[in-house]
């Protein structure tokens, strides 16, 4: 079933992107387009077949629980738009 | 000076002191600053920094403490993050951004005392086949400037194509270090997943990405995947099966080797130039002594839906990340927190990045996870299998690396799906997980014409002993699209 305009519109909300209104049909055509080349694996068979999340399947190596990373807070916040005092700033969440 | 024509090359003339990394390094930078306005394959130009790097080289050559790759250039594909220096992965969102850090293999190639060149262009986050959706402009091919030099590491196959950069990094995470390099004429090797760490590499599709050398010849390839590859204890994906010496095992008899080739491949609408051209390469491998068989991929129409499902679900959450909170683009005057978030990241994505994350989204969106997500990883394990399967009988596994050559910019940018077909040779060794190789076989129309072969894991050293010896009895790796520019000025 073909994607709809709505759903576009809910879709970019969920994945938080501000689309302009004239660009959506866009968008619908060409996921569209997108579904279809991908409805393509209904024709395989995979019945009782195991997904496959990751190559190698090796399990992750542990490592002793030691800090091995120093603080770095100043020079990762040089770069963020807008700090005080060591803090994030973003606008108002709690009214 | 003239620059020389191969890795193995510089390191002899560093050795003998033909030339030191300071001549070579300032003509390479010459070279860029008055060529690469006609190509655009460098985001940042690091002439300072480049100098004083060739500098340390030259006394560290001079004190006996250099090493094989001491004072050698290379250009630095713009997704790996480099300390004090911009790192932009093709994309408005990141415009502005200097990491804190050094990735994994920058600090290798540094620690060896390699010379970055600077940082090449490359599609937005790593998503595209034609270099076009770099918010730093279109790379053209060096070849014929009116066609794309592929994606998404574009940049730094033109860049060594055009004699920019004698060897560049790459990632790839469907084809983005084969295509490309197809397209311009040179050699690209995507290692196995977890060969070489990821820790530093901006992430499009964590289960797909895989860093890994682009050059001329396969003898530079093994030269630069030495440092690069190995344990990193950084990327708990970096895998611990030990390295090999790869140039020093390049030399050895394909007697006896054999290769398969899927008859699904040669079964699609392939151009009869392509198709000609193969089957030239492959007559030569059986000259070398290799055998031929033919084999079945069964999977192989399904690897562009599988890989589509499950690299868009991944970078929507990858890139989660770009919120404005932290480092990156962020909106004027947001007037709440949904509305920062929405507007930074409409405002900071190219159309095809946002194309992908509506995708992604989409397909892991509750009531489609199944039909979609499960779906594709249940194909990607029968992917995996059937390449299992014909490593009991082959060496290797031959293709064309694309169905095409290089196209002309703008063919495919208002049909993205067509664009994506064009990756149906290169996406099955991502989702395997497998090591793959792509070598310059021929000519089409004046084009390159890229050949791929595939292995088993962790099987580098094979596939770069067949590519080697083919370059040792051909010469395809040796016409260099740089004589073109030199006509062109």
């Amino acid at each position: 079933m073909p994607i709809t305009i709505k759903e576009v519109r809910e879709i970019a909300q969920l994945a938080r992107i501000a689309i302009d209104d004239k660009d959506i049909p866009s968008y619908e055509d060409q996921l569209n387009k997108i579904l279809t080349l991908v409805d393509e694996m209904k024709a395989a068979e995979t019945e009782g077949i195991i997904p496959l999340a990751h190559p190698l399947e090796e399990s992750q190596k542990l490592r002793d629980d030691q800090v091995s990373e120093k603080n770095q807070r100043e020079s990762y916040q040089s770069i963020a738009p807008i700090t005080e005092s060591g803090l994030y700033l973003v606008p108002q969440v709690i009214e | 000076m003239n620059l020389p024509n191969s890795v193995t090359e510089i390191i002899h003339g560093l050795e003998n002191g033909t030339f030191s990394s300071r001549e070579l390094t300032k003509a390479y930078l010459n070279r860029i600053d008055n060529l690469d306005p006609k190509i655009n394959s460098f985001i940042t130009v690091c002439h300072d920094q480049a100098l004083q790097d060739a500098e340390n080289a030259d006394r560290r050559r001079a004190t006996g403490t250099a090493n094989k790759l001491t004072g050698v250039p290379y250009g630095n594909k713009d997704i790996f993050c480099t300390k004090g220096i911009r790192t932009t992965c093709g994309s408005k969102m990141l415009d502005t951004f200097i990491s804190p850090y050094d990735a994994t293999i920058v600090e290798r190639l540094s620690s060896q005392g390699m010379v970055m060149l600077g940082k090449t262009n490359m599609d937005e986050f790593a998503m595209g086949s034609s270099n076009e959706t770099s918010f730093y402009g279109r790379v053209n091919n060096p070849w014929n400037i009116d066609c794309v030099p592929g994606g998404s590491s574009g940049g730094s196959a033109a860049a060594v194509s055009a004699g920019f950069a004698p060897v560049a990094t790459g990632s790839d995470t469907g084809g983005s270090i084969r295509q490309p390099a197809a397209f311009c004429g040179i050699s690209g090797l995507k290692p196995t997943y977890g060969r070489v760490s990821r820790y530093g590499m901006i992430a499009f599709a964590s289960s797909l990405d895989q860093a890994g050398p682009m050059g001329r010849s396969v003898e530079d390839l093994a030269h630069m995947l030495e440092p690069m590859a190995g344990y990193d204890p950084r990327d708990s994906t970096s895998s611990i099966v030990t390295t090999e010496d790869y140039s020093r095992d390049l030399e050895h008899t394909l007697e006896g080797k054999r290769i398969g080739l899927p008859k699904e491949y040669f079964a699609t609408s392939l151009d009869y130039q392509i198709e000609s051209v193969i089957e030239a390469a492959i007559k030569e491998f059986e000259q070398l002594g290799a055998d031929v068989v033919e084999i079945s991929i069964p999977t192989t129409p399904l690897s562009i839906p599988a890989y589509y499902v499950i690299s868009s679900a991944e970078c929507s959450s990858n890139l989660s990340r770009y919120d404005g909170v932290r480092y990156g683009h962020r909106c004027e005057l947001p007037s709440n927190i949904n509305d920062m978030y929405d507007r930074t990241r409409g405002e900071g994505f190219g159309e095809e990045v946002k194309r992908r994350l509506l995708t992604g989204t989409y397909v892991l969106s509750s009531g489609y996870y199944d039909a979609y997500y499960r779906k594709a990883q249940q194909i990607r394990r029968l992917i995996k299998n059937d390449f299992s399967k014909a490593f009991k009988h082959v060496d290797a596994v031959v293709s064309p690396t694309t169905p095409t050559t290089a196209f002309e910019a703008g063919k495919h940018l208002n049909s993205p799906v067509n664009m994506y077909l064009g990756d149906c040779f290169t996406v099955a060794s991502n989702l395997a997980g497998l090591p793959a190789l792509s070598i310059p076989v021929g000519f089409a129309d004046g084009m390159p014409v890229g050949l791929q072969l595939v292995s088993s894991y962790f099987k580098e050293s094979t596939l770069l002993t067949f590519g080697h010896m083919f370059q040792k009895a051909t010469d395809w790796h040796l016409h260099f699209s740089q004589d073109n520019l030199k006509e062109a000025q």
